[in-house]
């Protein structure tokens, strides 16, 4: 079959959905090299996390995180046959540029890194590979979809290994949702409104310290976009999640989930897969770790096989307790 | 009727819904489940292996039996559909990375075929594609595979620059692309209706 190149579409908003969806289901593993990805994809991850360092090596070391080496990256995807995932500072769209040219599959514009810009997060609609963002709430999943979002996943308290933040994510979004269905119809566009505002805060500040007054809705605030088409924008998402009752996007757990039991509390939760940082490879035996964790997901449901696969995994990670954890501590308050 | 969707992991509700749209507008009284466990499949009068990672779903379906119950439903000439992963999994023979990984097929559908054959996710894209008995179809390739070498008695429905991308052999038919992520339900339609053979 003659195909005239032009016919071909790449980069579609379907395409990179469409990649997410076929993530459902499945746990994507954080790694650090090649061995520990080729470990992953032996136990069954559909993905893995390209890194430089896992999220509780990350926290422990201090310091500005960034982008992974590319060369490492590159090791990682030579080494398996499933997707690489690699992240990028919240933001920093030539990190970003970066990791689509060597081939990544999907994009996490990560808050275990350390954010480029308390502005904005990256218009990623304007990429052709996809991306997933980490939400605390409605309003913050929302914007990541609004900005081209195919993915979202809680953001937990990465490196932790206590999965009670993750929990809470899940259930803030799961109940804002609820919420949403609830409202009359034009009651949303006041949410829309509310969420939007985030966007219009640099602006504001400039017209505050300029003495110019109030932000309006003809004002150009992010990319090219005024605070208008951005309030509309948002206003078509949060009416798609109510009329579907979830977000039309893939959502997934992350940050601080530990032990099988965690990853399969999450599915029931009602989370589509399961994102699992420093969990396996700072557990005891990481081969059996991550097997028994993709049994968990895909056997939720089932407490039998949750046990069964449970037993006698030796130590889990550490752990840490999110409550004392100072403010600046705590990774899931960067990126609003 | 009854279709089962195989739900190890990978697109299953997006295959739940198409079926659903499929028996209404068909007229067929049916229902469709999704499975990830074993005594499914064999109560049902076609199944569908769904997108996602071949690698994944392989493991999980070979070491809970379901696999035996989808050769088992084959061989009794019952339709079998696989997309993307799910027809990696239908075929007879894979490639390095099939082999590399160690991922068992059901090898229900005579080709070889190619993982990743159009590259990466950044190469993933949609094409309007010639599909024989369906006409022209809005196709969605994601990271998808290819077929590279066509077995005797295997029907060629579609290809796509140098590879197949659609094959049937009898009541088995392998997509390189994913129907159940467009409106369309026409090959969902196509494919219910080979339960009438």
């Amino acid at each position: 079959m003659k195909v005239n190149l032009e016919e071909l579409k790449f980069g579609t908003e379907l395409i990179k959905r469409g990649f997410a969806k076929m993530q459902k289901g499945g746990v994507i593993m954080d790694v650090t090299n090649a061995e520990q990805a080729a470990i992953a994809e032996e136990a069954g991850a559909v993905a893995v996390m390209a890194l430089h360092k896992v999220p509780a090596d990350i926290r422990s070391a201090g310091g500005v995180a960034r982008m992974a080496d590319p060369k490492k990256i590159q090791e990682i995807i030579d080494a398996v046959t499933i997707p690489v995932m690699a992240k990028c500072r919240i933001g920093h769209i030539a990190e970003a540029r970066a990791l689509e040219a060597l081939g990544v599959d999907m994009i996490d514009e990560s808050e275990v890194l350390t954010p480029a810009d308390v502005f904005f997060h990256i218009d990623k609609r304007k990429f052709v590979v996809p991306f997933v963002c980490g939400a605390r709430s409605l309003g913050e999943a929302v914007r990541r979809i609004w900005e081209g979002a195919a993915m979202i996943r809680t953001k937990g308290e990465a490196g932790t290994g206590n999965v009670v933040e993750a929990v809470k994510h899940m259930r803030l979004i799961n109940r804002a949702i609820d919420e949403l269905r609830r409202l009359p119809e034009e009651r949303i566009y006041d949410v829309a409104e509310k969420y939007a505002s985030r966007y219009a805060e640099l602006t504001s500040a400039v017209k505050g310290d300029m003495g110019l007054g109030e932000v309006g809705r003809n004002d150009v605030v992010f990319e090219e976009y005024t605070l208008g088409e951005i309030i509309d924008g948002i206003y078509k998402v949060l009416l798609e999640i109510r009329e579907i009752g979830r977000l039309p996007v893939v959502n997934f757990a992350a940050g601080g989930v530990a032990t099988p039991a965690d990853a399969a509390l999450m599915m029931q939760l009602g989370a589509d897969g399961v994102f699992v940082g420093s969990g396996i490879f700072k557990s005891s035996n990481p081969p059996e770790y991550a097997r028994a964790i993709v049994e968990a997901v895909q056997h939720y449901d089932e407490p039998e096989v949750v046990a069964e696969v449970s037993k006698g995994l030796g130590e889990a990670m550490k752990g840490l307790d999110v409550f004392k954890l100072s403010e600046e501590e705590r990774l899931q308050t960067r990126g609003v | 009727m009854r279709v089962a969707v195989i739900g190890v992991q990978g697109d299953v509700e997006e295959h739940v819904i198409a079926v659903k749209k499929t028996l209404k507008k068909l007229g067929i009284d049916g229902e469709v489940v999704a499975t990830r466990r074993a005594g499914v499949v064999s109560e049902s009068d076609a199944v569908i292996i769904p997108g996602g990672e071949s690698t994944t779903i392989s493991k999980l379906i070979f070491s809970d039996g379901i696999a035996d119950e989808i050769i088992e439903l084959a061989e009794s000439g019952k339709p079998v559909m696989g997309t993307c992963a799910g027809l990696i999994l239908l075929s007879k023979y894979g490639d390095e990375q099939v082999i590399k990984t160690d991922t068992r097929l059901l090898g229900l559908l005579n080709v070889r075929v190619k993982r990743n054959a159009f590259g990466r996710q950044r190469e993933s894209f949609q094409v309007e594609l010639d599909v024989k008995h369906i006409g022209r179809f809005d196709a969605v390739f994601i990271r998808a595979p290819a077929i590279v070498e066509v077995g005797k008695n295997v029907e060629v429905l579609a290809r796509f620059e140098e590879y197949v991308v659609a094959a049937q052999e009898n009541n088995i038919l392998g997509l390189a692309f994913h129907p159940e992520l467009t409106d369309d339900t026409r090959i969902h339609e196509y494919f219910l209706r080979l339960n009438e053979f």
